[in-house]
């Protein structure tokens, strides 16, 4: 099982890291040319959307990676990689793939002063740390999407069958159960042989 | 400061990473740095190259000029306080800005003391030229560090050097053994929990961007390639023919930084670059203030 992870900006190095304490497999997507190399899953890092919308354009890379997340890809993201899943963005155009039902509000907390730290619950993990960069959080969810964490009422993540995101970094804590979280999910797929 | 809040700070830094921050100076070219695909743009009343020719005082931006930029963007929005100047500092926090730049392009405000930054809440991003300028500044407080290379020449040889010197430095410290690191510390003037962690990690303690000359799209790859997290262009871009399309360019140069064939596409009808000037040229050495 090999996982990719979009390197076209932002914290890619950090799941990396993660990834590695769980012996799992993954190497950075960059170009067009690595969407070649076959991987089973997608992480999208934290980071500028914008940066990402573009640069997935730019670099003729957004058709591919589209249809293969539309296709059953399973695919994790953490704020940014959030934004550039959900399929409405509040107030302004959704760059990304549009492929979660879901309605996000981006910079939600407002400029680096509000962004913060908590601990909550995140269904079937338990409490987890959480840590929140000029984060946005989910304001609307679709039937078809499960609620896992709420912070002050506001969702925070979300999984729409295999879409899972958030609007934290795991990746910026030592804490390894989201992206366990995430691996399982991928298994559960895996087994069923839907990628192979 | 709370420790939460400095690593909330560092953490911001870590999103940048990979990316391109860019100077400007009106909402509209905030704009154009935005689409062209900025992680974040630096607010200033003119940028190096302009700072440089007027001479003079050069100071903070007037506060309404970076709000309007604030409001032009979504994208984090940083500005620039004169080295010391802990008054300018605070009216930025009181505007909310994401980054702070203790920046030696300005004029200094102390010849002698640094801000304490760990009083604000605000992150700060400072230069350095070597190992020991930039841990003392992270001693101080500052979330991210960048080279200072020579701001407003289009001239790279500084930022090279400065990014050299540190990453030749930082191989020593790894390789030196433990109880050697005290000695270190005193020569180097830094606290030794810091040059521990760099012995015990072979990177700073916080992010590490480029800046001072970028001008090429081959200027961000190489700085890229000799270790930065990211880079940032001051003056290179809009003071060039084609902002737009250089700024373009130099995005995608930082994410695919080892692929020369992509790097050659993107250097290609640019237009003119920024004239630049040696650093044989200059009279005034920004590098050279706040050590």
């Amino acid at each position: 099982m090999k996982i990719g992870i979009l390197a076209l900006q932002g914290a890619f190095a950090e799941h990396g890291k993660m990834l590695d304490k769980l012996n799992a497999e993954h190497f950075e997507i960059r170009n067009r040319m690595d969407l070649d190399k076959g991987f089973d899953g997608l992480i999208i890092p934290g980071g500028e959307s914008t940066v990402m919308g573009k640069l997935l354009r730019d670099l003729d890379m957004y058709d591919n990676l589209k249809d293969k997340v539309k296709n059953g890809l399973p695919v994790f993201g953490t704020c940014a990689g959030l934004l550039l899943l959900a399929g409405e963005v509040c107030g302004e155009p959704a760059l990304g793939f549009r492929t979660m039902d879901i309605m996000v509000k981006r910079n939600a907390y407002g400029r680096q002063l509000g962004s913060f730290y908590a601990e909550e619950e995140f269904s079937g993990i338990g409490k987890i740390p959480m840590t929140f960069i000029r984060a946005p959080y989910i304001s609307h969810i679709s039937e078809n999407v499960e609620c896992l964490a709420r912070v002050d009422g506001k969702i925070v993540a979300a999984r729409q069958g295999r879409q899972l995101v958030t609007a934290f970094h795991p990746e910026l804590s030592d804490d390894l159960r989201v992206h366990e979280y995430f691996l399982t999910m991928m298994r559960g797929y895996h087994n069923k042989d839907l990628f192979s | 400061m709370e420790e939460k809040r400095y690593e909330l700070n560092k953490n911001l830094a870590q999103m940048l990473k990979g990316g391109v921050i860019m100077d400007v100076t009106t909402p509209e070219q905030a704009r154009i740095a935005e689409e062209a695909g900025a992680c974040a743009v630096m607010a200033l009343e003119r940028i190096p190259a302009d700072i440089r020719a007027a001479g003079g005082v050069s100071r903070m931006s007037d506060p309404k000029m970076i709000k309007g930029i604030q409001e032009a963007v979504s994208i984090p929005v940083m500005a620039k306080c004169r080295i010391g100047h802990f008054v300018e500092a605070q009216v930025l926090e009181a505007i909310e800005i994401d980054y702070i730049d203790e920046s030696e392009v300005l004029s200094p405000a102390d010849d002698v003391y640094h801000i304490d930054k760990t009083k604000f809440k605000v992150p700060f991003v400072c230069g350095a030229r070597d190992l020991g300028e930039a841990l003392r500044r992270i001693s101080e407080g500052a979330a991210m560090i960048r080279t200072k290379g020579e701001p407003g020449t289009g001239d790279i040889v500084q930022a090279v050097r400065h990014m050299r010197a540190m990453n030749k430095e930082i191989r020593r410290i790894q390789n030196i053994s433990c109880d050697e690191l005290f000695e270190a510390a005193k020569q180097l003037q830094v606290p030794v929990d810091l040059l521990r962690f760099v012995h015990e990690n072979g990177t700073l303690p916080v992010v590490n961007f480029a800046a001072g000359g970028v001008a090429t799209p081959a200027d961000a790859a190489l700085m890229m390639q000799l270790g930065a997290e990211g880079v940032f262009v001051g003056s290179g871009i809009f003071k060039s023919g084609n902002p737009a399309k250089r700024a373009t360019a130099i995005v995608q140069a930082v994410t695919n930084y080892t692929d020369a064939r992509l790097i050659a596409e993107l250097s290609e009808d640019l237009g003119e670059a920024m004239v630049g000037i040696n650093e044989s040229e200059i009279e005034l050495l920004m590098a050279e203030r706040g050590k």
